[in-house]
C-alpha cells in the first residue's frame, strides 16, 4: 500500500471576471445560434417550399430573383455563417470525443477549420457576386426584371 | 398482518433460481498462466433467491466458487458508495440492485465502472475521481470570527442545495459520463455536484472561487447534458440539473 495520497493545494482562483473564456462563449454561442437557426430555417423553408407555387416554383429565375434582393442576401448570409459555425462547433466536440489518437484529432480539427472557412467564403461570394441576368441566356429562364436591363 | 404462531415455517416457499453472471475480470499479476494485465470475461452460475442483490451474488461467487474475485464493498446497504459497478451496461450500486429486476433469464453482465484505471477485476483506481473533488474545495469557507453557536440558515436556504447533499461519492455519475470517458481533463459530474452543495449554501463564502474553477477549461462547459449522470445516480440526485444551475450562475453572475 502506498498510504494516503499526496494532497495538492487547491487550485487558486484566477480572476473574478467570467468574460473571455472560450469554453463558455462557445457554449453560449451554440445555444443562441441554435435558437436563431430554427427561426431562419423555418422562414427559409416556408418561403421556398410552401408559399407561392410551393416546390414547383424553384428554378433559376426564382433563386436569381431572391438573390437580387439585399434582404434575402443578408438573410442567407446570416444563415450561412450561423449554420457553418454552429455545425463546426458541434463537429469539434465530436472530434474531441471520438478521435483518440492525437495526430488524427489534429488532422480532423484542421480539416474542419479549413473546410468551414472555404465554405463560408465560397457561400459569401456566391451570395454577393451573383449575376441574376447572365448575358446571352434564354430570357424565359431568367427573372422578370432582367427585361428592363 | 402477522402469521399465526402455529403456522409451518415456509422458508422453502421463496423460490430459488439459477443465475448466470458474466464478470469482466482484470488480472494484473498473471495467475494460472495468463499474461499479466489480461482482461477476460468469466461466467459463474449461482443459486439465488429473487430477493438477493447483485452484491449477494458476488459474495456467493467469492466465498464459494472463486476467492480471487476482487470487488469493493463496505456497508452493503447503499450508504457508503463503495460498490458502484457497471451492471447490464448501467452504472449501479451492486448492493441496491435486486437480481429479479435484472432479467435473470439472461446472463447478468458485471463490469468495473468505465473511465478510471482498473486495478483488479471490479476494483478501479478512484484517485483521479477524488482529485477532481479536492479541486473544487469541498469544505466550508467563511470569513470573520467563528461564531459561538451554529451558523443558522432558513429552511428555504437549506432547500436550495438539499439535493446535492445526498452525494455518497460512489462515482457512478462521473464514470457514466461520455465526456469523462474520452476527456481526462473534465472534472466530471460528481465534482460539480460537490461544488454545487457549497456554492448554493448561504453560509459559505467561497462560491466565486469555486465557480471560477468550474468556469475553467475542465469545468461545466464540457457538459453537454447527456443526462447519463442523472440516470446513473443511485441516490436520485438530479445531477444534470445541478450542473445547469452552476452554468446559470456563471452566465447571470447571480447565485
Amino acid at each position: 500500500m502506498t498510504g494516503a495520497p499526496e494532497l495538492k493545494a487547491p487550485k487558486k482562483a484566477v480572476s473574478h471576471s467570467t468574460l473571455g473564456r472560450a469554453q463558455r462563449w462557445s457554449w453560449i454561442f451554440q445555444r443562441v445560434s441554435g435558437v436563431l437557426l430554427i427561426g431562419l430555417i423555418a422562414v427559409h423553408l416556408t418561403v421556398n417550399l410552401v408559399m407561392g407555387d410551393g416546390i414547383n416554383q424553384i428554378d433559376f429565375a426564382f433563386v436569381a430573383g431572391k438573390l437580387a434582393n439585399p434582404f434575402w442576401q443578408w438573410f442567407d448570409f446570416t444563415m450561412l455563417v450561423l449554420a457553418m459555425i454552429h455545425g463546426a462547433n458541434g463537429m469539434r466536440m465530436i472530434i474531441n470525443d471520438y478521435a483518440q489518437t492525437p495526430w488524427i484529432a489534429a488532422t480532423l480539427h484542421w480539416a474542419l477549420r479549413i473546410s468551414t472557412v472555404v465554405i463560408v467564403i465560397l457561400g459569401t461570394l456566391v451570395l454577393f457576386t451573383f449575376d441574376p441576368c447572365p448575358a446571352g441566356s434564354d430570357p424565359s429562364l431568367l427573372p422578370s426584371f432582367c427585361e428592363d436591363i | 398482518m402477522t402469521a399465526p404462531a402455529d403456522a409451518p415455517v415456509t422458508t422453502d416457499a421463496i423460490p430459488t433460481m439459477t443465475v448466470t453472471l458474466k464478470i469482466l475480470r482484470f488480472d494484473p499479476d498473471g495467475l494460472d498462466g495468463r499474461e499479466p494485465g489480461t482482461e477476460y470475461w468469466e461466467e459463474f452460475q449461482i443459486e439465488a433467491h429473487a430477493t438477493d442483490r447483485v452484491l449477494d451474488a458476488l459474495h456467493m461467487i467469492k466465498w464459494e466458487q472463486d476467492g480471487t474475485l476482487a470487488f469493493r464493498r463496505s456497508c452493503a446497504h447503499g450508504v457508503c458508495g463503495s460498490d458502484a459497478m457497471r451492471i447490464n451496461a448501467r452504472n449501479r450500486l451492486a448492493c441496491k440492485t435486486l437480481l429479479k429486476d435484472l432479467n435473470p433469464a439472461k446472463p447478468i453482465m458485471v463490469e468495473p465502472i468505465k473511465g478510471l484505471p482498473v486495478e483488479k477485476d471490479l476494483i478501479v483506481d478512484m484517485e483521479p475521481f477524488f482529485a477532481s473533488y479536492r479541486e473544487i474545495m469541498p469544505f466550508l469557507m467563511t470569513s470573520g470570527p467563528t461564531p459561538e453557536r451554529e451558523r443558522l440558515q432558513s429552511p428555504e436556504d437549506r432547500e436550495r442545495y438539499d439535493d446535492t447533499t445526498k452525494c455518497i461519492l460512489c462515482a457512478a455519475c462521473t464514470t457514466s459520463c461520455p465526456v469523462f470517458w474520452t476527456d481526462g481533463q473534465y472534472f466530471g459530474p460528481q465534482a460539480i455536484v460537490g461544488a454545487h452543495r457549497f456554492i448554493f449554501d448561504s453560509r459559505d463564502e467561497g462560491e466565486w472561487d469555486r465557480l471560477e474553477i468550474l468556469n475553467d477549461k475542465a469545468g461545466v462547459w464540457k457538459c453537454r447534458t447527456a443526462f447519463n449522470c442523472t440516470e446513473a445516480c443511485p441516490r436520485g440526485i438530479e445531477v444534470t440539473k445541478a450542473i445547469s444551475e452552476v452554468k446559470h450562475a456563471l452566465n447571470t453572475g447571480e447565485i
